[in-house]
């Protein structure tokens, strides 16, 4: 299980506001993060991974990543991220990219072959399209077979056709190898058929935590009632 | 015929020592700037500007000005000087190893001011994906930062070689003209001059050229083929 309780000043553009999250996680659990832009959903990930500072705790099964007397170090948490902008190592070809993280070569083919990508395991990343790129973002956060995999609006950059295959792709590894997922997402579409769960972010807030049917009808009938 | 017998009978040795001193300097300055400019990069310091000014500071300055500062420090009278003559045995003006201290002052921002503008350009999330890959600090400049770098790291070596071959002012106050020692080809053809040796001072001048073309066009050419790649 995780728990997170954390508090957080935030300076954005819409101006000053607190990100104050208190929630649980199941182990196994595909979480889908959603709300407006300046919400906070990236920072969330961000303290999750250790990418940035705030007050709180955050225990994943009963390890302290995040107290008062202790913070660990990104290096030190067992974290897959994937970035909205692929972030690959530009320098290395794509086997070298997975390898990076760790030097297990079967883990590497493996994935590899899930997303379809070994023909071009050799290949440098510079030269890939963006759903490739993705994808090999997809292995190399999976590398680590990390205790939480976070996912800052991997689909956004993708067109229809790539978004459905890599939504399929993340489901596949999803169930494969279990991982607590967390999303950031504003895809209702990609939310609805992936996650187990959904939260809604606002201003900092979580202002909705259920299971996708629940929020996603919920928020439909609002917009209908505001459109009457 | 005199033309080719003068060429034949050039002496090489400030060549040789201007090479020397700008190879050891460019060694160095790769080691010390390489915290440096890591630093100024990844700070939001309220200390950055402080210290990009000082290292900005020898392109502004009069070398003759850095070259007077440098010479009250090193002497034996100043208490840099006499540290380093009483401990090591090591005399720091008029001598190689003050030839070497003097360019690394001065050849610094040649060699600071690429690298940093290098890792500014990095993209940010690429090297907190190296982070998150178990990587520390130091295994992410050399593993991810540095190859990413390429054009940028070419420039910075190769210009402040080339800056550290063409000094004059600097090494004239801190060195003076000892042959062998701290005659460098710069101060060779300033001597040649004074005493108007014309026919060599033009050798001497017409070798310096050529050089610095050559390390100039290879930088570019080289920073050319990187920006196709890139493209590709």
């Amino acid at each position: 299980m995780i728990q997170i309780d954390i508090h957080k000043r935030l300076h954005g553009a819409h101006g000053d506001m607190d990100l104050d999250v208190s929630l649980e996680i199941q182990k196994g659990e595909f979480i889908a993060l959603m709300g407006e832009s300046g919400s906070g959903k990236t920072t969330l990930l961000r303290v999750l991974a250790g990418l940035e500072n705030a007050e709180g705790d955050i225990s994943v099964e009963d390890v302290l990543w995040l107290g008062d007397q202790k913070t660990l170090p990104p290096q030190q948490r067992e974290i897959g991220f994937i970035f909205q902008d692929y972030a690959l190592f530009e320098h290395m070809n794509v086997e070298e990219n997975l390898l990076f993280v760790n030097q297990d070569r079967s883990l590497a083919q493996r994935l590899l072959e899930m997303t379809e990508l070994s023909r071009l395991s050799q290949r440098n990343v510079k030269g890939l399209s963006g759903g490739q790129k993705q994808r090999v973002s997809l292995c190399r956060a999976m590398m680590k077979q990390p205790k939480l995999l976070l996912m800052d609006e991997p689909l956004s950059a993708l067109d229809p056709a790539m978004r459905t295959k890599l939504q399929d792709e993340i489901l596949k590894l999803h169930k494969t190898f279990g991982i607590t997922t967390i999303m950031v997402s504003h895809d209702t579409d990609a939310s609805y058929q992936l996650a187990d769960r959904i939260w809604v972010l606002d201003h900092g807030k979580i202002i909705a935590d259920g299971r996708p049917e629940e929020i996603l009808v919920k928020s439909t009938k609002e917009v209908y009632t505001l459109c009457k | 015929m005199q033309g080719i017998l003068n060429v034949i009978s050039l002496d090489v040795a400030p060549f040789i020592l201007s090479f020397k001193l700008a190879g050891v300097t460019t060694v160095i300055l790769f080691v010390l700037s390489l915290p440096l400019a890591w630093y100024l990069s990844q700070s939001s310091s309220k200390t950055k500007p402080v210290l990009e000014a000082v290292t900005a500071l020898p392109i502004v300055l009069p070398p003759s000005v850095l070259g007077f500062y440098i010479l009250v420090v090193l002497s034996p009278n100043s208490a840099v000087g006499a540290f380093f003559e009483d401990l090591f045995g090591v005399k720091l003006v008029f001598s190689f190893t003050g030839l070497v201290v003097a360019s690394c002052f001065y050849s610094l921002p040649f060699m600071v001011q690429p690298l940093q503008s290098g890792f500014e350009s990095l993209n940010k999330h690429m090297l907190e994906a190296s982070y998150l890959a178990g990587k520390s600090k130091l295994q992410t400049v050399f593993k991810v930062a540095l190859p990413n770098i390429k054009p940028s790291l070419i420039t910075a070596l190769i210009i402040t070689f080339a800056h550290t071959v063409g000094e004059f002012g600097v090494v004239l106050m801190v060195g003076g003209s000892i042959p062998g020692e701290t005659k460098v080809a710069s101060v060779a053809i300033y001597e040649m001059v004074e005493v108007m040796e014309y026919g060599t001072a033009h050798i001497y001048s017409a070798f310096m050229v050529l050089i610095s073309f050559i390390v100039l066009l290879s930088v570019y050419i080289f920073n050319h083929s990187q920006r196709k790649i890139g493209v590709l």
